[in-house]
């Protein structure tokens, strides 16, 4: 058959450009307009090249908060997503009550507004009236997470598993439910170990999910807000205070809007890096010709 | 290797069953002898699952025991009994290569490596898989994963019995035929109790040296091939084995004869003597008469002892032919040879030999 030439078809795609355009393109390039240049008011600019992207590759406090986000990153993924799969193998399968409970009871968290979490381990903490905090104390702990950082760290990291863990456990459950019964079946005829059967059968079968689980935690805990800035306040000091804060501070705080967009070009970019990093390290792995 | 006995076995998904209907697998007492290759057939939802699965421990029957060399293993798991079991969609371990794949089952059984290698071996040189041993499993066709399936049944010399569930679904009809004709010649070589479930008849008949053919949880006959197609036990081996199935007429009794429509039959002396008598005044006991078309005997009318028929089609399969022919309200079927002249005047007789008399659909004899 004759293929049939028709521009009309471009017409078709317009809603939907437009609409992009609106809501990514137009705004991002904003922010690359904002970026070049020095913004003393409204019509009040001075074009200034690469002068912020300089400025800000050269900021101290900045290297210190891309060093903490990294650490805390890293921290999230270390503990969520083993925790996530162990909590997923412990659930019950199959269709029961028990299920659904456990379901349930798992996406709770989730369902919490990400202000409303941070109120929560707020007042969770409080030396005085917190029940973690007053049972630390209780027991003799000395534990303030608005004056010691380990402490504010610890309880900006313990949150976010509290918070997460249960998206990385329900699609880590959604990947092994997916196993065909016959697997476990040929694996015990086979004389597998629980470790064997976890190494060769349920980790393969879960890594699709896990790639997403992965990237998912990545980068929403790089781009971690709302939560710290409830529950710390980013300190004490700059203790906990993360990229996304640092930014904030520069372009609501200090109204520099400048330097403020050349960083947010750059931390894009760095989440863009590491989440192609990461992708392209986990689909390779076990997938390669092996020698 | 290994006899494997059922003493009244039977199995059933309800907690408490009452009726035979809700037994999957009715009470059952066998002994299957070692070194032979069975064939479990049956249409789906028959029961002939469930008792392999039994066979295999991956459930526990409900009533009886399975006993494996006159030891009782009713409660032991498949790794207990050592037995092997290929399942109807290939289970492969994705990131492994087919060489760990066939040496999993070994390795973890501790086996010495340098047996090991010469295990997988020799299993892949049977089932041409040689070539494949350093490729990624995950990368392979599905009938080559199939294979390693098979494989790591095979790959182990010591096992009991060889299960395979309906092990050819996934694979198209010419390799099908290739690799059966592997398993069996397999079987012939190492002489390993298999046990092989399908619902293909052909696949049962060219594979098992015994076919137990199952319906509605009971398992109604085993029997060679041969058995099967020349005295089949029940109508419903008549009518699912052979292509078409067995003649079945409803008949009534009258000493060595079966009257059908008032039509008088001869049968072999003595068929119904072995008819339980207590039973025969039972209400609603019917008695069936069937005839494989392959005996029936197609001649001309005036023949004698030939029934009178009006031929109503007649298929060419090349081979043979196959004649429909109506008998008062009944429709049968007659194959004929090749050359033989289907007559106007047809007429149809029934060697007694091959006259079956069935009472409530099993054979009387």
């Amino acid at each position: 058959m004759d293929k049939v030439q028709d521009n009309r078809a471009w017409f078709l795609i317009i809603p939907v450009f437009l609409i992009v355009a609106f809501s990514a393109i137009l705004p991002l390039m904003t922010v690359v307009n904002y970026s070049v240049q020095e913004i003393f008011g409204p019509g009040q600019t001075l074009f200034v090249g690469t002068e912020w992207f300089g400025k800000v590759l050269a900021d101290d406090r900045l290297h210190d908060a891309l060093f903490r986000q990294i650490i805390y990153s890293l921290a999230v993924l270390a503990i969520e997503i083993p925790l996530g799969i162990v909590i997923a193998l412990g659930m019950p399968g199959g269709r029961s009550a028990k299920t659904s409970l456990t379901l349930v009871l798992l996406a709770l968290p989730l369902l919490i507004p990400f202000n409303v979490v941070g109120t929560i381990w707020q007042i969770f903490g409080r030396g005085d009236i917190g029940l973690a905090g007053a049972t630390f104390r209780a027991l003799g702990i000395n534990y303030n997470y608005t004056s010691s950082p380990l402490d504010a760290w610890l309880t900006v990291l313990v949150m976010d598993v509290w918070h997460w863990t249960s998206l990385v456990a329900l699609l880590a459950y959604a990947g092994l439910q997916s196993i065909p019964p016959a697997f476990y079946q040929a694996a015990k005829i086979d004389g597998a170990s629980k470790w064997a059967v976890f190494r060769y059968i349920q980790l393969p079968k879960m890594r699709g999910v896990l790639v997403i689980a992965i990237l998912l935690r990545f980068m929403d805990s790089f781009m971690i807000y709302t939560e710290p800035f409830v529950l710390t306040g980013g300190g004490p000091g700059n203790s906990t205070t993360f990229l996304s804060q640092y930014l904030t501070q520069m372009a609501v705080g200090q109204f520099d809007i400048g330097r403020a967009a050349a960083f947010s070009i750059i931390y894009f970019l760095i989440v863009l890096l590491f989440s192609f990093v990461f992708y392209t390290i986990i689909t390779n792995t076990g997938s390669g010709e092996k020698k | 290797m290994a006899t494997i006995e059922f003493d009244n076995l039977g199995h059933s998904y309800h907690p408490r069953p009452s009726s035979p209907t809700d037994y999957a697998l009715r009470r059952l007492s066998q002994e299957w002898e070692d070194g032979k290759a069975y064939a479990l057939l049956g249409p789906s939802g028959c029961g002939k699952s469930t008792l392999l699965n039994i066979i295999s421990g991956l459930l526990v029957p409900s009533e009886g025991r399975v006993l494996f060399d006159g030891l009782d293993v009713t409660r032991c798991t498949p790794e207990e009994r050592n037995i092997a079991q290929v399942f109807q969609f290939p289970v492969i371990y994705d990131t492994m290569t087919v060489y760990e794949n066939l040496a999993f089952p070994l390795r973890n059984r501790k086996v010495p490596e340098a047996d090991v290698d010469r295990r997988v071996r020799q299993v892949a040189e049977a089932l041409d898989l040689s070539a494949d041993l350093q490729k990624r499993a995950q990368r392979l066709t599905p009938d080559a994963k199939q294979k390693i399936s098979m494989g790591r049944g095979l790959v182990r010399s010591d096992v009991a019995a060889i299960l395979f569930d309906e092990p050819l679904t996934v694979i198209d009809p010419h390799t099908k035929w290739i690799l059966r004709r592997k398993l069996r010649q397999i079987h012939e070589e190492y002489r390993l109790t298999m046990i092989y479930v399908t619902h293909d008849q052909v696949e049962a008949l060219t594979f098992a040296d015994k076919v137990a053919v199952m319906y509605e949880g009971a398992m109604v006959q085993l029997g060679t091939p041969q058995e099967l197609f020349e005295t089949p036990r029940h109508t419903f081996v008549g009518y699912f084995i052979g292509s078409p199935g067995i003649n079945l007429m409803p008949c009534t009794l009258g000493g060595d004869q079966a009257i059908v429509e008032g039509i008088t039959i001869p049968l072999a002396p003595g068929s119904a003597n072995g008819l339980p008598n207590h039973e025969l005044p039972k209400v609603g006991a019917k008695f069936e008469l069937g005839i494989r078309p392959e005996f029936v005997e197609l001649t001309r009318s005036g023949t004698a002892g030939a029934i009178p028929v009006q031929v109503v089609a007649v298929d060419d399969l090349g081979t043979s032919k196959l004649a429909t022919v109506r008998m008062g309200s009944h429709t049968l079927k007659a194959r004929v040879s090749e050359d033989q002249e289907i007559p106007l005047d047809a007429a149809i007789r029934f060697p007694t030999r091959w006259t079956k008399l069935y009472h409530d659909s099993y054979l009387v004899n």
